[in-house]
Order: structure tokens, then C-alpha cells, then sequence
């Protein structure tokens, strides 16, 4: 077995908005009828968590659902749990249409966490983050900077932001900049 | 900048969200057509100033394709709608008419 390592192995930067790689996390990419009632069941079951409207993440711990698109899911699970749910998944839909492909090494997780994370955020996507459109629960894929990622918000002071591994140190880089050079305001 | 109604999952996404997938309601011609409608279909396209129908792609966001209607000259934005259909729906057309009376593109009006 070989030793996982993640991007950016936890690196921190420390400030008023800490910006820190998560490590490790189990994330499956589930394509399908997201209507569909054993779809729904297997994901409960292997998350625990609500399953989510369009545009929702919902998330406890290492363990989530976020709304992709119409058809897709990102599972979040413990990294050491993830093929374990995929058998789940597997056993479940099996015979019908659909799709799940373990990611958790191909991308990586990183925290904005503190007060003006917020701003962080909204100073490199092309997303309308005030406090009215964007809020705990909201899920967004777009674009940080020049590459794509997807985020949401955890709860008032914590993003969880989600990139391809091969641009996590460009990802995280960019939003350690973007909170060393302080708060906007603008949403104040 | 433009800003495009995501009808596959909601978003308002600016252009640099989106990719530009050109004319749309296309009609695609395949072998044992005419080469007078090939030539068409691959090349001929509508360069309209003012009214448009575009295919657009949310390749940021959740990366599915669908429509817009636009005009070309003012950038105003009628209204986007799925991508599986082959005219735009009575509803976009009656908002352009209403904004651009008498407008007409391809054989639409
Ligand atoms: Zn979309």
C-alpha cells in the first residue's frame, strides 16, 4: 500500500483569514438521475448529511453532498472510507445509469477560514458573494483566479474551497495573497 | 460585461464563466446531403446586428450547454433557455418583440 499524501500535506498560512489544505478527504465524483430514490438512499447512507437542492452543499466533518450540476454529485467521505463507499454505491445502483469514479487524488481541499473570508473569496471569482446572495449552505462552481474550483461556505467564517490537485499550489498561493492584502469592506 | 442565466443550474455567470459556442439552432447536415447545404452548415453563418440566438456553455459552472437570445449591438440580454429544443420558445420571442418589434433572424420572427 503505497503512503497518500495530499497536495499541499496541511500547509498553513497563519492571519486574520487563515488559509490551510485540509489533507486528506474522500471525494467521489456520482453522476446520475439525481432523482432517483436509491440514488438518494446510498448517498444518506454513506454521508449521513441531507441531501442537497440545486446550488447546496451540505456538509459535517469529512462528510458531505454538494450539488454539481443536474446530473452529478461530489460525495465527500473520509479519505480512508472512500472505496468503501464506492462499493456501497456500486452494490446499490447496480443495473441502472450512472456513474462513480473515486477523485480524492485528484484534487484538493483547501480552508478559508476568519471573519473577512468572504471577501478572500469574492476578490478572485466572478460570484456574487454578498452576504445576501451567498450564504452557509450555498454551493458555487466557478473560477479562482485563473483556474476552476468550487466552494461553499461552511458556516459565517469558514469557506471550504475545492481545486484539482494540480493547481493547489497556485490555488492556495492565490488566496493567501488575497488574505494578506486584507478586507474590502465592501460587504461590511 | 455579459452576464448569462444559467438555465441548467441557476447561476448568474459573467463571460468569463462561459464559453461561446456560436450560432445556434444550427441544422446539421450529414452524409447524402446536398454539398450546397454542407457548404451551409459548415460555414454560413448568421452575422446579425442586433437580435441573436447563440449556443453558450457553462464550462466553469456545471458545464452544460444552452441557448441565449442577445442582441449583438446593445448586448441586452432576452433571455437564455435549454439547449434541447429547436426554435427558441414562444415566451423569449414574444420578450424580443416586444423590445425589437418586427425583428426576425433565419426563419424565425
Ligand atoms: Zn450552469
Amino acid at each position: 500500500m503505497s503512503n497518500a499524501v495530499s497536495a499541499l500535506q496541511g500547509r498553513t498560512a497563519p492571519g486574520e483569514v487563515t488559509i490551510r489544505e485540509a489533507g486528506l478527504r474522500g471525494m467521489i465524483i456520482l453522476r446520475g438521475d439525481l432523482a432517483d430514490k436509491k440514488l438518494r438512499k446510498v448517498c444518506a447512507d454513506v454521508t449521513s448529511v441531507k441531501f442537497p437542492d440545486q446550488g447546496q452543499a451540505n456538509s459535517e466533518g469529512d462528510k458531505g453532498l454538494c450539488w454539481m450540476s443536474p446530473d452529478e454529485l461530489l460525495v465527500l467521505v473520509p479519505y480512508t472510507e472512500a472505496a468503501d463507499a464506492i462499493a456501497k454505491i456500486d452494490a446499490k445502483l447496480a443495473g441502472t445509469h450512472y456513474l462513480a469514479e473515486n477523485v480524492s487524488d485528484a484534487r484538493a481541499v483547501i480552508l478559508v477560514e476568519g471573519a473577512f473570508c468572504r471577501d478572500v473569496i469574492a476578490k478572485l471569482a466572478p460570484a456574487d458573494l454578498h452576504p445576501d446572495s451567498f450564504k452557509p449552505g450555498d454551493f458555487r462552481r466557478t473560477r479562482l483566479g485563473q483556474v476552476a474550483a468550487a466552494f461553499w461556505m461552511r458556516d459565517e467564517d469558514t469557506f471550504e474551497v475545492i481545486c484539482f490537485r494540480s493547481v493547489a499550489e497556485y490555488t492556495f498561493d492565490l488566496l493567501a495573497m488575497s488574505a494578506k492584502s486584507g478586507e474590502v469592506g465592501h460587504f461590511a | 460585461m455579459l452576464i448569462l442565466h444559467c438555465p441548467c443550474c441557476g447561476v448568474d455567470a459573467d463571460e468569463t464563466d462561459l464559453h461561446a459556442g456560436g450560432q445556434a439552432h444550427l441544422k446539421r447536415e450529414g452524409p447524402g446531403s446536398s454539398d450546397d447545404d454542407f457548404e451551409d452548415y459548415l460555414f454560413m453563418r448568421e452575422n446579425p446586428k442586433g437580435v441573436h440566438f447563440e449556443r453558450w456553455r457553462h464550462v466553469y459552472g456545471c458545464g452544460k450547454w444552452f441557448h441565449a437570445a442577445r442582441c449583438t449591438s446593445t448586448l441586452e440580454v432576452f433571455g437564455t433557455y435549454p439547449a434541447q429544443t429547436l426554435e427558441p420558445p414562444q415566451e423569449i420571442k414574444d420578450k424580443i418583440s416586444a423590445k425589437r418589434p418586427g425583428w426576425s433572424w433565419g426563419t424565425f420572427q
